[in-house]
């Protein structure tokens, strides 16, 4: 399969490098019909990339194909302005990661890496407990 | 029992509706008291008259009070029991802060060797610390 592979992208020459990353997924289908391919990898490829599309983001599979929603890479607050130290006093930097409700952000919001995220949630339980913080802010 | 010396800090709240002297006098006491059970007070700031997040004791607002001590783990567990019998003292939380220091500490150092090592990459880095880069 391998080499059915290499012939054709060396024969289609110049359309080879696009084609070859939306044909992979398609391929335990293909090689039942070599002459089909061409065709076959017009719709194939859209079509496998579908259902891949809104799910294959985490997995990283996604170089360089029109991607409908653009999100930022979200990054860690504490990583970047390099704060070292969450304390349990320091109220304006905890409410940024406090919702309206009281409740604590979860990283996937944030951005927050996993070793800030556990000190943060640490230090707004601690401020909880002083009434620095809200446990439920009421309505 | 073989405990260690550490450092805590006790965050305590008094009421709000005593009088100036007699919230001093709270103050005093608490840090007399702490020097009874056996802590060294290492510092004590008013940290003033803030709104609580929630209602304690059907009082919004309370007067904080940041207490440092060093000691014994035994000892800062008697102070809570004092605070706890403390009628003024409407809440406190204590934290044990000196690892977080040693922590703290070894994240600077680091950063300090490395501003030593690449002064011109670290400036453009540490641009809101230029003490380090002055050292």
């Amino acid at each position: 399969m391998a080499d059915e592979e290499k012939k054709e992208t060396t024969t289609t020459g110049g359309e080879a490098p696009e084609a070859a990353a939306p044909a992979s997924p398609a391929a335990p289908s293909a090689p039942s019909a070599p002459a089909h391919r061409p065709y076959g990898r017009g719709p194939g490829g859209p079509g496998g990339r579908r259902p891949g599309g809104p799910g294959g983001r985490p997995g990283g599979r996604g170089e360089g194909g029109p991607r409908k929603f653009f999100r930022r890479k979200k990054v860690c607050k504490f990583c970047v302005e390099k704060i070292d130290s969450i304390n349990y006093k320091d109220v304006r930097l905890l409410q940024q990661f406090v919702a309206e409700r009281g409740k604590i952000v979860p990283r996937r919001l944030t951005g927050v890496c996993t070793p800030h995220q556990r000190r943060l949630t640490a230090a707004i339980k601690q401020a909880r407990n002083i009434a620095l913080l809200p446990f439920a802010a009421r309505y | 029992m073989d405990q260690h010396q550490r450092i805590y800090e006790v965050m305590y709240i008094v009421r709000p509706d005593l009088a100036e002297e007699e919230t001093e006098r709270v103050i005093s006491t608490v840090e007399s008291g702490a020097t009874a059970a056996g802590l060294t007070v290492k510092n004590v700031e008013r940290m003033g008259k803030r709104r609580l997040a929630y209602k304690v004791r059907k009082f919004q607002d309370g007067l904080y009070v940041l207490l440092t001590v060093e000691g014994k783990g035994g000892a800062v567990a008697e102070l809570e029991r004092r605070l706890r019998v403390a009628e003024p003292v409407i809440k406190y939380i204590t934290v044990r802060v000196d690892e977080e220091q040693k922590r703290l500490a070894k994240i600077k150092k680091i950063r300090d060797s490395k501003v030593r090592q690449r002064p011109q990459t670290a400036e453009a880095a540490a641009g809101s610390e230029p003490a380090p880069a002055t050292a």
